[in-house]
């Protein structure tokens, strides 16, 4: 049973169409990466995703609840909920300022009252452990790295336990010293019960950490398979320039 | 007249300049919140409201504010409006009799509270929209976003405008006078109308200068404090 299923998305902005019929579905513990030029819908998708953008039409199930259905109003509080199911990383971190990096990571589980302080306390202390930050629990953003910052932001997602984790392009904003200890965190969140989707540009990274990979094209989903098939044994020609262009400089 | 006696002359006057400037602060600073998010609103009605008293608060003159506020009720309803508040309120502050202090600290509050709403505005307006993004995908609620995460930045970006305006305020209560409440530079003419003595109006200047250093310390600290962070 798929924990995500994504049919028929489409969204308009004015005039350009974004996503023009996106389907796909994940299985638990799967990771989907996402490659496809600037412009081609994939960050649309994402936010879609996370409901900080509505899609015209579709629908969007988790755990074969439909979250989104179109015509239908939701509430803020229902959009809220929903929103629950799914985290997301952002290019450029949008960590909290004002609260140091263990306040950040304890911020929205103590809000929801996820569980007692204590418990919470532990437990995003672990996470902060598990991306290698143990030793800045007290630290403020503007004094991290921005591959601590990201680290930090993933820990952040981690802590509201979604079911599925999303990256925006995880590292685009990262000096290239600083990509390789955010992907290695993301890889090793890879487990049997860990759902991620990720944008990326990182061709590497996908083909290494990928279950499935979806190039996208002007809103479409231009070519799907295992790692192997897309990169290796491209059939769409779009595809074939694509990763051409991305390895030839 | 002894220099101590013209000082405790003036500082009686200088107790209404701090009247002026605490009610204006205490009252104008709240009241600029729902003025800046009637301003910020998106339904156009009350925004097109909200700015046109902006506009015409912060375009016309201080001093004719108060006038206004002053003679139009009495044009109005025959009689000052205010005189009853001024004598249960204000009857230890000389004049408390036609409702002048009261008129003054109206037109100050609604004066200042549009410059306040500006200035939130402005803070608000400057927050990127990617914090509140980093709220939603957390499952928080609009106003858990606005108290826990957006509200600190914009008191640390508003801090230093702020304090422009509320140094200006104490100088602007100078104003006050032009509907002859007895503030400090009131009092001090005063003096020279009727004791032929100039020199305390040039003396007020040291009562201003040391309660504006006293603004400046306090405001200074409250900004270091908030610079524990960056935004």
């Amino acid at each position: 049973m798929p924990v995500l299923e994504v049919k028929n998305i489409k969204k308009s902005f004015g005039k350009t169409k974004v996503l023009k019929d996106v389907s796909f579905s994940l299985e638990k513990g799967q990771v989907l990466v996402i490659i496809g030029s600037s412009g081609s819908g994939k960050t649309t998708l994402l936010r879609c995703l996370n409901f900080l953008e509505t899609p015209d039409e579709g629908q969007i199930l988790v755990n074969s609840k439909t979250l989104f259905t179109p015509g239908q109003k939701y509430t803020d509080e229902q959009i809220r909920e929903n929103r629950l199911h799914f985290g997301l990383v952002f290019q450029n971190f949008n960590l909290f300022p004002q609260y140091n990096v263990l306040q950040n990571v304890l911020l929205a589980p103590t809000l929801l009252k996820k569980g007692t302080p204590e418990q919470l306390q532990q437990q995003g202390k672990d996470l902060l452990e598990r991306v290698g930050l143990s030793d800045k629990l007290e630290s403020y953003p503007y004094q991290l790295s921005g591959g601590q910052q990201q680290r930090v932001a993933i820990a952040r997602a981690l802590a509201m336990q979604p079911e599925v984790l999303c990256f925006d392009e995880p590292t685009s904003a990262l000096d290239p010293e600083l990509t390789g200890e955010v992907l290695r965190v993301i890889k090793g969140l890879k487990s049997a019960d860990s759902t991620m989707v990720v944008v990326t540009h990182e061709m590497e990274f996908a083909r290494s950490v990928a279950d499935v990979v979806i190039y996208m094209a002007d809103g479409v989903i231009e070519e799907m398979g295992t790692p192997e098939q897309v990169f290796d044994n491209p059939q769409s020609e779009k595809t074939k320039a694509f990763l051409h262009g991305a390895q030839s400089f | 007249m002894s220099f101590m006696e013209v000082t405790a002359f003036l500082w009686e006057g200088f107790q209404i300049s701090l009247l002026i400037f605490a009610v204006t602060l205490i009252c104008g600073v709240p009241l600029g919140l729902p003025i800046a998010f009637c301003s910020m609103s998106k339904f156009k009605p009350l925004k097109a409201l909200s700015k046109i008293i902006v506009w015409i608060v912060r375009g016309v003159p201080l001093m004719l504010q108060i006038f206004i506020i002053y003679y139009v009720p009495g044009l109005l309803f025959q009689k000052p409006l205010f005189s009853q508040v001024d004598r249960y309120f204000f009857i230890n502050y000389g004049v408390a009799d036609a409702g002048r202090i009261t008129a003054v600290l109206i037109a100050f509050t609604i004066n200042y509270a549009c410059y306040f709403s500006e200035i939130y505005r402005g803070g608000i307006e400057s927050i990127s929209k990617g914090q509140y993004e980093a709220g939603y995908v957390l499952g928080l609620t609009k106003g858990q976003i606005f108290y826990k995460i957006v509200l600190k930045q914009v008191i640390q970006r508003i801090v230093p405008p702020m304090s422009n305006e509320i140094i200006t305020l104490i100088k602007d209560t100078a104003l006050a006078n032009c509907i002859v409440v007895c503030e400090i530079i009131k009092q001090a003419n005063e003096l020279a109308a009727t004791k032929a003595l100039v020199w305390p109006l040039f003396y007020t200047g040291v009562f201003y200068l040391l309660f504006v250093g006293l603004l400046t310390i306090v405001l200074g600290r409250a900004e270091k404090k908030l610079s524990y962070f960056r935004s």
